[in-house]
């Protein structure tokens, strides 16, 4: 992300609820370029958000050019042939509106929001920055040190975000998932104007990208402002399909051990490879996002609250995840933070112990009637933000799946059965394929001597 | 597209700027309480802002930490239903509570279905009016409160924030954090907690806006069964804090590889005649976008930071003007320089006539795009009311910030800005830092 959020998430794990999507009020065209166009209406207020996702991201940089991708996004900012840099945010910001990017494995996505009635000078210069860019040395001298900064404030102060890139890199023996978006320090150190412009002439093209406009807008309006302004940009030849370097079998059982004396509690998070939701296969994606709500959902009623939090007591917290919103393989999770007193091995037992209760007793059926009873509010409950509508919209067409894949998803959510949950878990809880990570202080020295 | 061409479209579209729909009601129900309300019946849900003025400063003394465990427990159990109980039951019926505290206010945010809002709101109305506050939830929510004490301890950002609100408040209720600390949160009994949801959950305190498909006499019900039996009134308000801003810069040592600083010093009131000028200066100084100076000085000229921002912090008891920077250890030296030779420019120069054209336009036209949400609008109302601000406010915001002149700005500046007491307090192991205390 570019531009710096007041407040860090503390966030140890990516919290990507696959919350589902109505289906109404969303339209979709695509320009003689390539370009792809998603509409999504809300006519309550006369806002609209713009923006402009590409298919490149962390996971499409070339070897030892981590970052560049996300260096890149900081780039977007710094002038055309057309505007100084810096010009792209006064533009919008006297606008009254509000702009920024965000980079992740998959994509790299650009935003407004503004008035509705500015859409049109939004789509202009979007546009002209999408092929004509326009860098010098000294832009990219000052941004780099701004990216150098913006990983201290989110990894290196951070033991957290530290021990979280040790075990992503674990996880991942092969593809580059196991990289950080926002680069290796000593990669991202020497990135250099070549590097960022071959990303960009490559990746930044009309064919490789998805247009989304949501909230006061008209889909014909939309379309025709697109063909006017999008529509002349030249597609990059030859783009061919996203295919990363692929994962080995993992046959060995990974764990990590990491010490920081910033640690202010200990834990242990343990991630299994897991599939990701496929394009017309998101059965086993859908049943593994109802187990991470089974599992770890709730601190008061999911399975690891209930056994650890309140009948054994040894957590303080308890959580299971599901990254299943990617364009190959992502994790299932587990993750436990005990209460004082309680080392991290008798907290990682007492974890495997409720998981093997679980795998035995299977799922309560009032629990799971309230999950779908949850799942299918939620529908309703994200209709209040089309800004949320629109990054989901974006997230998952860059991730591999369609329109249809997003639409039939509340529908596979509500079928998905007891016994597919139970099943997906057997095939998701194999330990050859798990990185189990332990984090906390290091002993003192009275301790060790 | 050429820059001429740019700007003379963002001026021409400016001639229309957008207004903010919101059609507000001021709502009393049958039994005298008000509500602010916004009726949107697009989607079938309701979003309901609660405010509790008082907050987490209304602590008894030797008590720290009792209003925000009290907050960590009212969804534990309440009524018939133990904590496991009251979470199955809200699942149940697919209803958001958020329980927060801050130091001038308590947040309840509830978002509930058209499909069964009564049953939603009868099970909220238990947690606010007979919480069970079980022994096994005050110990088990007591350990989680502990849990985030001892990770405070170990952030950076949270190390400033100690020290630089024990530095400016000393001993009032804002100079030490509403989580209180390891000795006082063990200390708390059951019977702390009862006092303080006594103290905090009044009539007296309450704001509510409400936005969402209800009527406003469907409201008024509402309004009374779920907060008909609250107490009139609870523990009275602190007083003033004084502030205390030595100036120059305060170190604490901790080893990090970027330092992360705070710093201010007083601010102004929202009533003060200069409020508005005091907030466009605010914006070109260091409101957080890309045009700030500093954001531009510290950021795009020199690369020192990803991101410095000051905000104009208008607390219930002090108004501060706060920022945050943060740089590696051997360039926060620099930047904080920086940020003090900006400081002292405006202070002395005021703003120039187009970056306070700018800031004006950005703000009138920013502000709109704020109403854009049934749960934003609803907290929106709440805040409004809180801040005792007329219902009619939305549509003459806009006017405030576009009289504010240069003239304005200029004395704003030389009156609030004091480079002499702008204080910074430093978390990292800086090199080369000067006028250290």
């Amino acid at each position: 992300m570019r531009f710096f959020a007041a407040r860090i998430s503390a966030c140890l794990i990516v919290c990507l609820v696959a919350l589902p999507l109505r289906a109404a009020e969303v339209t979709s065209y695509k320009l003689e370029n390539g370009m792809d166009i998603v509409v999504i209406e809300d006519h309550r207020a006369p806002v609209v958000v713009h923006m402009v996702w590409y298919r490149a991201g962390a996971a499409d940089e070339p070897p030892g050019k981590s970052g560049i991708a996300h260096f890149l996004e900081h780039l977007l900012f710094k002038g055309t042939d057309d505007m100084e840099p810096g010009e792209f945010s006064s533009v919008v910001a006297s606008n009254g509106g509000s702009d920024n990017a965000f980079t992740s494995w998959d994509y790299t996505a650009y935003h407004q929001r503004i008035a509705a009635d500015r859409l049109e000078l939004m789509m202009r210069m979007e546009a002209d920055r999408m092929r004509d860019l326009r860098l010098s040395v000294d832009d990219i001298g000052t941004e780099r040190d701004v990216i150098i900064e913006e990983r201290n404030t989110r990894v290196e102060n951070d033991p957290g975000a530290l021990f979280g890139e040790q075990r992503r890199a674990t996880m991942f023996m092969n593809h580059p998932y196991g990289i950080p978006v926002i680069g290796w320090r000593h990669e991202a150190e020497a990135l250099g104007l070549e590097d960022a412009l071959a990303f960009y002439r490559k990746y930044y093209a009309p064919n490789n990208a998805i247009l989304i406009v949501a909230g006061d807008v008209e889909p014909e309006a939309v379309l025709e402002l697109a063909r006017a302004h999008y529509g002349p940009l030249q597609p990059t030849p030859g783009l061919g399909p996203r295919q990363r370097p692929t994962e080995p079998p993992h046959l060995a059982e990974r764990r990590l051990l990491y010490e920081d004396p910033r640690v202010g509690e200990p834990y242990v998070v343990r991630s299994y490879l897991a599939p990701e939701r496929d394009p017309g296969a998101q059965r086993e994606g859908a049943a593994l996002t109802l187990l991470a709500e089974v599992l770890g959902g709730n601190g008061a009623t999911s399975v690891l609250g209930r056994k650890l939090q309140f009948e054994t007591q040894k957590a303080i917290y308890t959580s299971a995840f599901y990254q299943g919103l990617a364009l190959d393989d992502g994790a299932f999770g587990l993750f436990i933070v005990p209460v004082p007193g309680v080392a991290l091995q008798e907290a990682e037992d007492a974890l495997d112990a409720a998981v093997a209760e679980f795998m035995a007793e299977g799922i309560d059926p009032d629990q799971f009637a309230r999950i779908k009873m949850q799942l299918r509010a939620s529908q309703i409950y994200a209709q209040d933000s089309v800004q949320s509508l629109a990054r989901r919209y974006g997230s998952a067409l860059t991730s591999g799946l369609t329109l249809e894949d997003v639409e039939a998803w509340p529908d596979i959510l509500q079928s998905v059965t007891q016994a597919e949950v139970m099943a997906a878990a057997e095939r998701a809880f194999d330990r050859r394929r798990a990185v189990t990570g332990w984090i906390s202080k290091p002993p003192s020295p009275e301790v060790t001597q | 597209m050429s820059r001429l061409f740019l700007a003379l479209l963002a001026a021409l579209s400016l001639a229309a700027p957008v207004r903010a729909g919101v059609d507000i009601q001021d709502v009393t129900s049958p039994g005298g309480i008000r509500a602010w309300l916004v009726e949107e019946h697009q989607i079938p849900f309701v979003a309901l802002e609660l405010r509790f003025k008082g907050g987490a400063s209304v602590d008894a003394p030797g008590k720290r930490g009792a209003i925000n465990l009290m907050t960590g427990l009212i969804e534990e159990g309440a009524g018939d239903l133990d904590a496991r109980g009251f979470a199955a039951a809200q699942q149940a019926l697919a209803a958001k509570y958020e329980f927060d505290v801050y130091d001038d206010a308590l947040n309840i945010s509830a978002r509930f279905l058209t499909e069964n809002r009564d049953q939603a709101v009868a099970l909220l109305r238990t947690a606010l009016i007979e919480p069970r506050f079980d022994q096994d939830a005050v110990d088990r929510v007591r350990g989680q409160v502990l849990s985030i004490i001892r990770s405070d301890l170990k952030d950076p950002d949270e190390i400033a924030r100690a020290r630089f609100s024990e530095m400016v408040y000393g001993d009032h209720p804002y100079g030490s954090s509403l989580n209180g600390t390891i000795d006082s949160v063990m200390g708390l009994t059951r019977d702390d907690v009862v006092s303080a949801h006594r103290g905090v959950l009044t009539r007296e305190n309450l704001f509510v806006g409400a936005v969402g498909d209800i009527s406003a006499q469907e409201l008024g019900v509402l309004l009374d069964t779920l907060l008909g039996d609250l107490p009139a009134a609870g523990a009275a308000a602190p007083q003033a804090a004084g502030l205390d801003f030595a100036g120059g810069n305060t170190v604490v040592d901790y080893e990090t590889p970027q330092s992360v600083a705070l710093f201010g010093h007083a601010g102004i009131a929202r009533d003060d005649p200069d409020f508005f000028a005091a907030f466009v200066l605010n914006t070109v100084l260091g409101a957080g976008s890309f045009d700030s100076r500093l954001m531009q000085e510290v950021r795009e000229e020199r690369g020192l930071t990803y991101g410095v921002y000051t905000y104009l912090a208008d607390k219930d008891h002090a108004k501060l003007m706060i920022g945050r920077v943060a740089s590696a250890n051997d360039r926060i030296a620099e930047a904080i320089e920086v940020i003090r030779g900006e400081w002292a420019r405006i202070a002395a120069e005021g703003v120039s006539q187009e970056e306070l054209e700018l800031a004006k336009t950005y703000l009138t036209g920013a502000y709109p795009l704020r109403f854009d949400g049934n749960a934003r609008i609803a907290g929106i109302l709440a805040n409004m009311q809180m801040s005792d601000m007329p219902i009619d406010y939305i549509a003459s915001r806009n006017d405030k910030v576009r009289a504010v002149t240069l003239q304005d700005v200029a004395r704003v500046a030389a009156r609030l800005l004091d480079p002499e007491h702008l204080t910074f307090v430093v978390v990292g192991q800086p090199e080369g830092l000067e006028g250290t205390n």
